[in-house]
């Protein structure tokens, strides 16, 4: 009956008329739509083509693919690919979450110290870490020097060691953020029914943790399959995918085959990242509301054994940054070692023309990403749109694509004779843009999430007043927002000061980035003056982290008032 | 609403779908010039919906709405001049209680010192004169609610739309704030139409109840009518409580038979013997005393199966003769159960006065 009368009534609403928000609304919409086609799917779209095509424009459907896999010495980086993945997600999470499960189950002296010192690694490109072996580990590493004994950093060994030190704290992030959850009353039962230490881990301690393991796992994965740097700096004769990119494109100008691989790489990272999405959708319901904090605690010998523990891990993370500090501070490492700043200097390649683009690229990318992420993120989760669904999953897509492919990516869409596009290629502009989309999908996220937990009806409020949407944006939305924006901003700032990957293909004369100038001061001999530069990067990256720091409690201070009690 | 004045609010055959859903099927009601209304209805009825599309926040399949004789079916919330309060409120948490209540004033060009004046004329209405500077989170849940009423009338809108205004306050509150907004509302003179499901709230505050059941409207009334002449069984049940007696319609027209027992009901359409009827009568309708020897129609004996003591009065349960009979629920006064001697396992006389037994068609 119910079907019948709802056959009666008409499938289409009244219509209704035409007012200014709404086609305000439609053309922000449109703009985003426009930005996600351009910038994102168009030129992932045209890598796929052109890894069907040969390097004469012909169609050859697969034979691409086939010549990839036949040909031993490049077919090579998928394997190399898989292992060094492997290898480094393995070792990664299982040293991350002892480290984890120090800083959040365990009393343990000077905490504090050691969160700070694992994060120490988000502030450098991951090549810093590659120099870092070399000049402990290398051929004239000091360590080598000084033992006579070569372990042999370069190639799969050493890559993997460098994508630990480099993957370390995004693995103990999400899994202290993973073992801060957890629900005391479980440890009590377990415990009244007297299950042991082992037990207890076992059948409590690890099921609650599951997710955020998976999610480390994927995480650590999808970084280190798509990194470039540290294999560049490592590799030696080894190469992974995302350098065999580089090498056919780069070193043999052969663009199709560089396609070639970049749709291979495609694969695993897009498998990664949907896995995670699904994995983490079911995280949620795991801790109740009403569940009790575990309080953290262990007996002594665990208290001081895990300490140990994470003094040499926090120690061998800090080495890296004595290493490579010590070896822009000295004359002639390892041979001359009295001190010297005439590296800072970049008498050569480069120098302080790079840094101050990667600054201005940063800058840059921090504004305008934030702005597209937080305005893109509104219009999808506050429009309810039919747009909304498909916005949406074009816009996770950039955390799947790695950096080496957006870059290729880039050349063929705006280095293409005769497109409109073209002016863009050779400027900060499209340096900036690539940073945008590559690192859009994480802003994109907290954006929605900050979104989600206000009221749905606040527009309606507006409405009903006869407000206007745009102001009850401006006037409550942004604002309720205020950290999560500023978060963001930092998160494009930092990201795209490091940056190596997408840049390495659209850097030009004049618009040289500090990251890419250390890659090519390494590679023409430079060391001492590319451990500078790493410095550099460093000691910017912290100072900024300490600006937004107290940025984010002026803020708070400020616009945030009314989550305080009365007063 | 006979009189010359289009209604405030008009609905003509409103009809709304969601997929194969039908929430609303073709309503249609008008709202009296500085009416208040309420919607009432179990959860699904179709009620809120009804009030977003009046808001322009839904949009129906089929049917009109007109305000003040303005057909405003195809135009945004905006151009619609309502003020609303949602249940969660939807306080605008960074902003003071006075920046909350100014929000919808600031935008029309009004001068500084007229909107600040506006505010605290509208706080001082609903007594949070002295809070105006504090941020929704510092208040309670009373005080929130009075500052989304306020808000929501500031811009002086012509009809204020209520959304299950006080479902989120605990109990005691919810009574005081009941009066305090039918206050309001008398005293602004402001056409109101509220959504609720607890069918108390309804009785108290409205000039007319508006019941619905799935997506159709079951009966309108004033508040007297819905309790003492429900249109229907639905009305019945869902308005106060009920007792419903299945029955057969007998021989003797107005009388119907409840399993042994015959009963005569209030007078009505006649029915051919043995059609199936429900019989319904309020637990406070049932005459209850010690057996005498008058000739009564509807005497009936009862034994007390459970008593519950619930302040004021007591609520008996009966049960009428016969194996699993029918059971009657009975409201005494705290003296009239002592008079009636009502225990456990008691017998008592009762009688269903013909006139309060209410008849209607085979209940579903």
């Amino acid at each position: 009956m119910a079907r019948d009368l709802a056959r009666m009534i008409p499938e289409r609403v009244v219509s209704r008329r035409l007012d200014a928000e709404h086609v305000v609304r439609w053309v922000f919409l449109a703009l985003f739509a426009g930005f996600l086609w351009v910038f994102v799917l168009y030129p992932m779209l045209h890598v796929l083509w052109r890894s069907l095509l040969d390097n004469d424009g012909r169609v050859v459907g697969l034979a691409n693919y086939v010549r990839y896999v036949r040909t031993p010495a490049i077919a090579a980086s998928i394997t190399n690919s898989l292992v060094v993945s492997a290898a480094a997600m393995v070792l990664t999470v299982v040293l991350a979450f002892v480290y984890a499960y120090a800083l959040t189950r365990v009393r343990l002296a000077g905490r504090a110290v050691f969160r700070v010192a694992a994060m120490l690694p988000l502030f450098a490109p991951s090549l810093v870490h590659g120099f870092a072996l070399v000049y402990l580990f290398g051929n004239n590493g000091i360590v080598t020097r000084q033992t006579g004994l070569n372990v042999g950093i370069y190639g799969v060994k050493g890559i993997v060691l460098a994508e630990v030190l480099y993957c370390f704290p995004h693995a103990v992030l999400i899994l202290t953020a993973a073992l801060a959850a957890a629900d005391a009353r479980l440890y009590d039962a377990a415990a009244a029914l007297g299950a042991g230490r082992l037990r207890t881990f076992l059948t409590v301690t690890l099921p609650g943790v599951k997710y955020g393991l998976m999610s480390a796992c994927f995480v650590v994965f999808t970084t280190v399959i798509t990194d470039f740097g540290a294999p560049k700096v490592l590799g030696g004769k080894t190469s992974v995918m995302a350098t065999e990119i580089y090498n056919q494109v780069i070193g043999q100008q052969n663009f199709t085959m560089g396609a070639t691989v970049s749709v291979v790489l495609l694969v695993p990272a897009l498998l990664a990242v949907v896995v995670d999405r699904l994995v983490q959708r079911r995280q949620y319901a795991l801790i109740s509301s009403s569940a009790r904090p575990l309080a953290p605690g262990g007996g002594p010998l665990l208290r001081w054994g895990l300490w140990l523990y994470c003094a040499l891990a926090a120690a061998a993370i800090t080495a890296v940054y004595v290493v490579v500090l010590a070896t822009s501070l000295v004359s002639r490492w390892p041979y001359d070692l009295t001190l010297t700043l005439k590296h800072y200097r970049f008498d050569t390649a480069g120098g302080y023309t790079a840094l101050v683009n990667s600054l201005e690229t940063a800058a840059l990318t921090a504004l305008v990403g934030t702005a597209v992420a937080f305005a893109g993120a509104y219009l999808v989760e506050k429009g309810r749109t039919v747009a909304s669904g498909p916005l949406y999953m074009v816009s996770l897509l950039p955390v799947s694509i790695p950096g080496m492919v957006l870059g290729l990516a880039y050349i063929f869409v705006f280095n293409a004779p005769g497109s409109p596009l073209n002016a863009l290629y050779g400027t900060l502009t499209i340096l900036v843009i690539s940073n945008l989309v590559h690192y859009f999908t994480v802003p994109f996220l907290t954006a929605t999430a900050a979104l989600k937990q206000m009221d749905a009806e606040f527009e309606h409020v507006g409405a009903s007043m006869g407000v206007p949407f745009y102001r009850t944006f401006w006037r409550v939305t942004v604002p309720m927002a205020l950290p999560s924006i500023v978060g963001i901003s930092m998160y494009f700032f930092l990201n795209a000061m490091v940056t190596l990957s997408a840049a390495v293909f659209l850097v030009a004369p004049g618009t040289e980035l500090a990251a890419v100038a250390m890659l090519l001061m390494d590679d023409a001999g430079d060391t001492a003056q590319a451990a500078a530069m790493s410095v550099l990067i460093v000691a910017i990256g912290l100072v900024v982290r300490l600006v937004y720091w107290a940025l984010l409690r002026g803020v708070t201070r400020r616009t945030q008032a009314w989550r305080g009690p009365a007063g | 609403m006979t009189s010359g004045r289009p209604a405030a609010v008009a609905l003509d055959g409103i009809a709304k779908r969601f997929g194969a859903v039908v929430a609303l099927e073709r309503v249609t009601l008008e709202v009296g010039d500085g009416e208040f209304v309420c919607f009432l209805g179990p959860s699904g009825c179709g009620k809120t919906t009804l009030l977003r599309i009046i808001a322009g926040l839904e949009r129906q399949n089929l049917g009109t709405v007109r305000m003040a004789g303005r057909d405003v079916s195809g135009l945004p919330p905006r151009e619609r001049n309502y003020g609303i309060v949602f249940q969660s409120y939807a306080l605008f948490p960074n902003l003071t209680v006075a920046r909350n209540v100014g929000y919808g004033l600031a935008t029309r060009h009004v001068p500084r010192e007229r909107i600040a004046a506006r505010v605290d004329e509208l706080l001082a209405l609903v007594g949070l004169a002295r809070l105006r500077d504090r941020y929704p989170a510092q208040l309670s849940g009373g005080e929130q609610q009075r500052v989304a009423l306020a808000r929501a009338v500031a811009p002086s809108p012509a009809l204020l739309l209520l959304d299950e205004p006080l479902s989120a306050l605990d109990a005691r509150v919810r009574v005081a704030l009941r009066a305090e907004i039918k206050a309001l509302q008398r005293r602004l003179g402001i056409t109101t139409i509220m959504v609720t499901h607890d069918q108390e709230e309804a009785l108290t505050m409205a000039d007319r109840i508006v019941v619905m059941n799935h997506g159709v409207v079951e009966q309108i009334g004033t508040p007297f009518e819905t309790y003492t002449e429900p249109a229907s069984l639905f009305v019945a049940r869902f308005v106060g409580r009920m007792n419903v007696l299945a029955a057969v319609a007998s021989e003797r027209p107005g009388w119907a038979r409840v399993g042994r027992l015959e009963l005569r009901h209030r007078a009505g359409a006649a029915r051919p013997a043995g059609t199936r009827l429900a019989l319904a009568i309020r637990p406070e309708e049932i005459r209850v005393g010690p057996p005498t020897h008058e000739a009564v129609d509807n005497r009936v004996a009862a034994r007390v199966v459970n008593v519950q003591f619930l302040g004021a009065f007591a609520r008996l349960l009966l049960a009428l003769p016969g194996d699993g009979g029918p059971e009657l629920e009975c409201d005494l006064a705290g003296d009239a159960l002592a008079d009636a001697g009502a225990k456990e396992g008691a017998e008592l006389a009762l009688v269903l006065t013909p006139e309060a037994l209410r008849v209607f068609p085979e209940p579903a």
